[in-house]
């Protein structure tokens, strides 16, 4: 059996004396569409940061591509080809769109993707370009955010409540163009709070309550019921 | 005419105070910080330049070739070592850690150097002067450093807003933690910015070493008159620290025509008129 | 509506330890004519003077987050006014320290509008300036000595007692009352309301305002009195030095960067740091002055090396430790006695 591309193994996280996740451990392979779902303050973004290197852990509790990387800083990871889209967008306001973009493409990781590939799947972007990223409407700017991450040819990406603060209309149509950057390699994690719209694009699912991982199977087996069991801790 | 020539003075002075004011505002926006050895560090880069000049023989102007270079390294030894650890949320540690910078420089310089006042000696181009109008005659040196001090604020714009390493500084100073996510290691670019600084600083060091006399003491008013181009000119906009440069240059210059003692006064009282009247300064960028 | 339940307590055992501590100490001091050297008076007058400077700047910057570097601003204020009152309006030296702090008091508010329109690192610049405008125009004042400065006249030295010796005993004691009457007085605005709002402020400034609590009230009272206290200490260091000039007067080194030393290594924000601090500062002055500029710049080093590795200070290091207070500062909640 192929290595997963990510093994997180009894990972704790901790925010000065609050302990955020307990003992969490998954597995991810390679080219998958994973979700994490799971009510507010149950850890799902902590698990992101903690796997994008914005939290001290310890080395050996995240493994990428068999390497230990738990303690190492952020800025070493994004170049090892995992990208987070972060909560909330977080574009910067001080670059244009494009240049946000550039700025995802800093590390000239090798790779499928491109401005122009970029422009391509996200076309508004094109034609607003030049214009300050945060002028952007809300979906527009969770395009840019997405565009911005992949520029930097990511081997794992990871979107954190991409769907937070978006009319529905808007959430379906950036879930329906997914597909087109799962197409070219990229193993996918969606954190998502719209347990719906999470179990539709993943193959496999993990619900977190409280810092712990309590149910796991694949999208197909995994009923409503008991991710919403889960998911309250009911 | 008298006073055309007064101002025109004292606008090619302001040229020489926005060189001071460019390095402090790059540092404050890149990484809001406020070096208060800012000035010091000028006055450190006129002996740098005072020691390759008397060791290699060369002229002072062309001793720049030297002087940037080490002390872009001296910036960003200082910034990985000292400075990144200051860095947060509370004001004390920079300010205090910076403060106890210039204490050090002023002192180790008045040990190795004694407080004597010292000039470096540009040749003949000290005295050159063209006419422009009657009765107004134009340093060249002078007008040299205020090219220079202009070609630099344009340097400086260009990198900040067309190169990789200015998005790289705009982004950091946006948003820490997410421009690590692009792969950018704070520590360096914080480094970096500081290394383009003391860049600056060096030029504005080597141009005033020329221009006037020198000596250990005299850091902490240059480091007054770059905070207060800044914020005559406005905060987050170079061309406004030009202006707010040529302002304090003209209005020292003024006072100083009225009275000698009174130059430093005027330059002084019109910041804090500015400070009264309109706090953003003249050409604030909006954010 | 009845009486809360509960009611604040101020001190701990190591703060009632303190108390008594400082008030046995107070005596002794007090009494320190009798026991004491002539020079001994002048070194001690000068420290109860470093003291009060520091715990001062320590009140602006660790309490109200207003950092300074512009407090030889008053100290200079503080004694122009009292060589001025004294020379020409033949106003007793000792009367004048007072009438000092109540001037500059007046001055400190428009210079507050001013400069609090600068916020962290260029408001402490702000400060600097200020400081240097003062200079500049206390060196255009002719009657004053002008750029060279002036001394305090023979008769109005000799009038302030009968002999030099009882001269000298005044002086000390009122440095030393002017120490307890500073300290004094910063306690009390620590343990009062103001106070708590002042530690709100400190710890975070935007949960201060919603609470209710008037920032910017808050920091001009702070700044007004700092500069009233600065100034009636710069007053009395002058008075004692008998000669004033406007290099001297308006001194960042010996006005602010040895304050800002003492109370880096004694431990910022708390009211026992400028107490250690200005013990060891006194202590590398006199094994290490001769050194001249070495001696300033291994203070530099110091401070840079306590900032970055102990930024709590020497007081800070060991009270984080031990729990320890020498002040009764702290607020406990304790149920009311029936």
């Amino acid at each position: 059996m192929p290595e997963p591309l990510l093994d997180i193994r009894a990972l704790d996280a901790f925010y000065g004396d609050f302990q955020a996740l307990f003992g969490v451990s998954l597995s991810i392979p390679a080219g998958s569409v994973v979700s994490f779902v799971g009510a507010n303050g149950a850890g799902k973004s902590t698990l992101l940061k903690s796997i994008a290197g914005l939290m001290p852990d310890k080395r050996e509790a995240i493994v990428f591509d068999g390497e230990p990387i738990g303690d190492h800083p952020a800025h070493d990871v994004a170049r090892r080809g995992i990208a987070l889209v972060p909560e909330g967008r977080r574009l910067f306001p001080s670059l244009s769109v494009e240049e946000n973009l550039m700025i995802g493409g800093q590390l000239g990781r090798p790779g499928a993707w491109s401005l122009a590939r970029i422009y391509e799947l996200f076309p508004v972007l094109f034609e607003r370009r030049k214009v300050p990223a945060t002028a952007l409407s809300g979906g527009q700017q969770q395009m840019c955010a997405i565009g911005r991450a992949l520029m930097s040819n990511p081997r794992l990406l990871m979107c954190d409540e991409i769907s937070l603060g978006l009319a529905p209309i808007v959430v379906r149509d950036i879930y329906t163009r997914l597909p087109q950057i799962t197409s070219t390699g990229i193993t996918l994690i969606i954190v998502e709070q719209d347990v719906a719209q999470a179990l539709k694009a993943a193959d496999h699912v993990y619900c977190l309550q409280e810092g712990r991982v309590v149910l796991e199977g694949s999208a197909g087996a995994v009923t409503r019921e008991a991710v919403a069991a889960a998911y309250f801790g009911v | 005419m008298e006073w055309v020539n007064t101002i025109v003075q004292g606008v090619l002075t302001g040229g020489l105070y926005a060189m001071f004011a460019a390095g402090l505002a790059l540092i404050f926006g890149v990484m809001r910080l406020v070096n208060i050895a800012h000035g010091d560090l000028i006055v450190l880069a006129a002996y740098v330049a005072l020691v390759v000049t008397e060791t290699l023989g060369f002229n002072p102007l062309i001793s720049l070739i030297c002087v940037v270079p080490i002390m872009a390294v001296v910036g960003y030894v200082l910034q990985r070592t000292i400075l990144n650890r200051t860095l947060g949320d509370d004001l004390l540690p920079p300010l205090l850690v910076t403060f106890g910078l210039s204490v050090i420089i002023q002192n180790a310089l008045l040990e190795i150097f004694t407080a004597d006042s010292r000039k470096l000696n540009a040749g003949p181009i000290e005295t050159a002067s063209i006419e422009i109008l009657p009765g107004v005659s134009l340093g060249i040196l002078p007008l040299a450093q205020f090219i220079i001090a202009v070609a630099v604020i344009g340097l400086m714009q260009m990198v900040f807003y067309r190169t990789a390493m200015g998005r790289a500084f705009r982004a950091t100073s946006d948003d820490q933690p997410v421009a690590q996510l692009m792969g950018l290691d704070n520590r360096h670019i914080f480094g970096l910015a500081m290394a383009l600084s003391l860049a600056i600083v060096a030029i504005a060091g080597v141009l005033l070493a020329v221009r006037a006399n020198f000596d250990p003491s005299i850091g902490p008013a240059r480091l007054i008159f770059g905070f207060e181009a800044v914020i005559i000119g406005g905060l987050g906009s170079m061309w406004g620290t030009l202006a707010g440069g040529i302002i304090l240059g003209v209005s020292q210059a003024i006072g100083a025509k009225l009275d000698p003692g009174w130059q430093l006064l005027a330059g002084h009282l019109v910041f804090l008129a500015i400070l009264a009247i309109r706090p953003q300064g003249l050409f604030p960028k909006v954010q | 509506m009845s009486a809360p339940a509960i009611r604040v307590v101020h001190s701990t055992r190591s703060s009632q330890v303190g108390v008594a501590g400082f008030i046995f100490l107070f005596a002794a001091l007090a009494a320190a004519p009798y026991w004491a050297e002539r020079s001994d008076l002048r070194l001690l007058a000068e420290i109860f003077t470093y003291v009060a400077l520091a715990s001062l700047w320590n009140l602006l910057a660790g309490y109200a987050g207003l950092v300074s570097v512009g407090q030889q601003a008053y100290v200079g204020l503080g004694a122009y006014i009292l060589f001025g009152l004294a020379i020409f309006a033949g106003v007793s030296p000792l009367w004048a320290i007072p009438i000092a702090g109540f001037a500059s008091a007046i001055v400190a508010i428009p210079v507050a509008v001013l400069i609090f329109r600068l916020r962290g690192h260029y408001f402490a610049i702000g400060t600097w300036v200020v400081a240097e405008v003062f200079r500049l125009l206390a060196a255009q004042v002719g009657p004053l000595g002008g750029g060279s400065g002036i001394s305090l006249p023979v008769p109005i030295v000799t009038a302030i007692a009968e002999t030099r010796q009882m001269r000298e005993f005044l002086i000390y004691w009122i440095a030393l009352a002017l120490l307890a009457i500073v300290l004094g007085l910063i306690v009390a605005l620590l343990r009062s309301r103001y106070g708590l709002a002042l530690t709100a402020i400190r710890d975070n400034e935007t949960a201060a305002l919603s609470n209710g609590v008037n920032v910017v009230r808050s920091k001009l009272v702070v700044y007004v009195i700092t500069a009233a206290g600065t100034a009636m200490v710069g007053a009395l260091i002058f008075l004692q030095k008998l000669r004033i000039s406007p290099d001297t007067a308006f001194s960042i080194n010996d006005w602010t960067a040895f304050v800002i030393f003492i109370v880096v290594i004694g431990g910022v924000g708390r009211l026992e740091g400028p107490i250690i601090g200005t013990i060891v500062f006194f202590l590398l002055r006199e094994t290490l002055a001769d050194l001249g500029a070495i001696y300033l710049l291994m203070l530099g080093v110091v401070a840079i090396a306590v900032m970055l590795k102990a930024p709590n200070g020497l007081w800070g290091f060991v009270a984080d430790r031990y729990g320890w207070e020498l002040f009764p500062l702290a607020r406990r909640v304790e149920p009311r006695k029936e």
